[in-house]
């Protein structure tokens, strides 16, 4: 697959995002961001811890609404579609949530199958089918009758990519799937994103501050802080990197553009000084 | 985790039983089992003063609940309040000439009327007027009255 | 000079900005109301949801109002008892028991102790939800959490009161009887009897009936709406909780004033 950064390509581009501008409160979240999101690819967006990561996967679910600017998704704006149209584009989007989110009152088997007994009118036989077929393909289909509280984190979230993907959608959102997991279940996470994202053709966006997991299954990648756009490119690209910035945030240096000192007056007035 | 079916039960249970109260609460708690009267016919009464008479007040003869009020009215021609009467159809042995008082229950309970039975034939059948009435006894008008009686003394 | 205005007036300027985020709340629970009562035609054709509902809002909240149904109709029967004897009316406890239960302590007592037990479990397993994302994800699966989750447990809420209510009342009237008949020579023919005299079923029971609807309303909807609208962490949710009581509480003996005065027929 080619990047380049604006592609004129249309059905290459499944997302669209162009200038988009999105404020909370008084603070800037976006201001005037453009992406693209290329069919098939996993596209990772990392930035520091409050950069409107999870604002942006809320954006493009239409959960949501921008100042100004365009999402389209699948050539659809979305902020234009009746709640009819919003709902039925939905179906085919999944989003894994940072904590899960499973139903709390529903076991394993029950939470995977609740999109199909909600929007199908399948049998139930098929619907078994469907969702131990599921639960087989992130490895827990030993799991169907627990109840979320008895799963860990790690488990939780592979049963909610289960569910994420029991409809068979067009595209998954991951919202910091990495985030305080151990490294086996980090391992496992990883290489189901990537596999799943073969096999079954879907296009993925993970938001993450973990660089090394996510440039390492990402075909491309965004780096993002106060409202903008600072980096964008391949892993490989990023690896070239002009930006000192973007240096230092994949890198994870200490001390760079992002100071370690907390502005403060000059050292030896404050210990000595009047 | 209780059973689907346990839960429908329970649920059922519970319903039951909280219609079971209300039935309890409204049967022997309240004057239901009174309240509901078979078919009625309707005469009317007028009087000068009604006092505390509401519509739903109770109609007795001989203290015993035979009918309600169902409507009071004013008219403006004759200044005369206009009671509707309705007596349950079982109890039509009332003479034309019978006449309805306005009482009190005890000494400051609820006001009703009264039916004094008559001597004539002939007997109230619906839509009726009655002939003879009295109005309630308004308490200022009787110490007014005993006033003026002490005055002359 | 301006440091000291400042000074004098920031009392009046939180005050004014508490009502102004007063009344947006306000506004912003009225909307809620409404969406919920939106969703709630289709909740209708899927009645396990409102079963279940039914099952924790009301079937669980039963036990406490037994038995504090049962203590207050002891309570009663003594006071009434002891205040009626100095008339030497003790033969009318049936009325005062019978009337102060289904006019007034059956729906106001029933409706605080279920926005204590019921409200604050709602209110807590909403804010849950709300913080484990759980509503998110509702809509990101196309599934509309007010049809869903929330007109299931509104309608809960509002069937389960008034029966609720008339339970409380129906075993007050009993312990008063065991009470008052059974430990302090109340007859118990004039019990029963001036009970029904005085009791109007109008007046009184179908009066104390749609109070119980009117608070159930009243606090199901605070309690969903607060535990829907609470801070998704959880300080949030357990001030949420604690709110969604006393919000209850207040709005149920505030409307309780109001229907009364509506609904009392001075005869």
């Amino acid at each position: 697959m080619q990047f380049d950064n604006q592609t004129g390509a249309g059905d290459d581009v499944l997302i669209r995002v162009r200038d988009l501008r999105f404020r909370r409160g008084s603070r800037v979240i976006f201001d005037g961001v453009d992406m693209d999101f290329h069919r098939g690819a996993i596209t990772a967006i990392m930035g520091p811890s409050g950069a409107g990561k999870t604002t942006l996967l809320k954006l493009i679910g239409a959960q949501l609404q921008p100042e100004t600017g365009s999402i389209e998704v699948d050539g659809l704006n979305i902020h234009e579609l009746s709640q009819v149209d919003l709902y039925d584009l939905r179906k085919r989007m999944g989003m894994l949530f940072q904590s899960g989110a499973l139903l709390t009152d529903l076991n394993v088997f029950d939470n995977v199958a609740y999109p199909i007994r909600e929007h199908t009118r399948l049998p139930e036989r098929m619907i078994r089918y469907l969702v131990l077929a599921k639960l087989q393909a992130v490895g827990l289909r030993g799991a169907a009758g627990l109840m979320p509280s008895e799963l860990s984190g790690g488990m939780a979230r592979r049963v909610a990519l289960a569910r994420a993907i029991v409809l068979d959608p067009m595209m998954i959102m991951y919202d910091e799937p990495f985030s305080g997991q151990d490294p086996i279940s980090m391992g496992v996470l990883m290489k189901l994103i990537r596999d799943l994202n073969d096999n079954l053709g879907l296009t993925s966006i993970i938001v993450s501050h973990d660089v090394t997991e996510a440039s390492s299954i990402a075909d491309y990648i965004y780096v993002m802080a106060e409202g903008k756009i600072m980096e964008q490119g391949t892993p490989r690209q990023m690896e070239d990197t002009h930006s000192e910035w973007a240096r230092q945030f994949l890198n994870g240096l200490p001390d760079g553009p992002v100071a370690f000192h907390y502005p403060a007056p000059d050292y030896g007035q404050d210990l000595f000084g009047g | 985790m209780i059973s689907r079916r346990g839960v429908e039960l329970l649920v059922g249970l519970f319903v039951a039983l909280g219609i079971a109260a209300l039935f309890m609460l409204a049967m022997q708690v309240s004057n239901l089992s009174t309240v509901s009267m078979g078919d009625t016919y309707q005469v009317t009464a007028r009087f000068t003063n009604i006092g505390g008479l509401t519509a739903r007040s109770p109609v007795k003869a001989s203290g015993v609940r035979v009918g309600r009020v169902t409507d009071i009215r004013y008219d403006d021609k004759t200044h005369e309040a206009i009671v509707t009467l309705a007596i349950e159809k079982r109890f039509n042995q009332f003479p034309v000439d019978t006449a309805a008082s306005i009482y009190t229950s005890g000494l400051l309970g609820e006001q009703y009327i009264a039916l004094q039975p008559g001597v004539e034939d002939q007997n109230l059948k619906d839509g009726d007027k009655m002939l003879f009435t009295n109005s309630a006894m308004v308490l200022e008008r009787l110490i007014g009255k005993f006033m003026v009686n002490k005055m002359e003394q | 000079m301006g440091e000291l205005w400042q000074y004098l007036t920031a009392p009046f300027t939180a005050l004014g900005r508490g009502a102004l985020r007063s009344f947006e709340r306000v506004g912003r629970s009225t909307l809620f109301l409404l969406q919920v009562l939106r969703g709630v035609p289709a909740v209708l054709l899927r009645p396990w949801l409102i079963v279940q509902q039914t099952y924790s809002v009301g079937v669980l909240t039963t036990v406490i109002i037994l038995v504090a149904g049962g203590f207050v109709g002891m309570v009663l029967g003594l006071q009434l008892f002891n205040i009626l004897v100095r008339f030497n009316s003790e033969s009318s406890l049936g009325t005062t028991v019978g009337l102060t239960l289904v006019r007034e302590l059956g729906p106001v007592v029933t409706a605080l102790l279920f926005a204590g037990r019921a409200g604050s479990a709602l209110t807590a397993e909403l804010g849950l939800m709300k913080a484990t994302e759980q509503f998110s994800a509702m809509e990101m699966m196309a599934v509309d959490p007010f049809k869903r989750v929330l007109a299931p447990r509104f309608i809960a809420g509002v069937v389960s009161m008034p029966l609720l209510a008339a339970m409380f009342s129906a075993i007050g009237v009993l312990t008063a009887y065991v009470i008052g008949v059974g430990l302090l020579g109340v007859d118990a023919g004039s019990y029963w009897s001036q009970m029904q005299n005085s009791v109007d079923f109008y007046n009184d029971l179908m009066t104390g009936f749609y109070k119980s609807l009117a608070f159930g309303f009243v606090s199901t909807w605070i309690a969903l709406f607060e535990g829907y609208d609470s801070v998704p962490t959880s300080e949030g949710v357990g001030r949420a909780t604690t709110q969604s009581v006393v919000h209850s509480s207040l709005a149920v003996l505030g409307l309780n004033f109001i229907l009364t005065a509506l609904l009392l027929e001075t005869s």
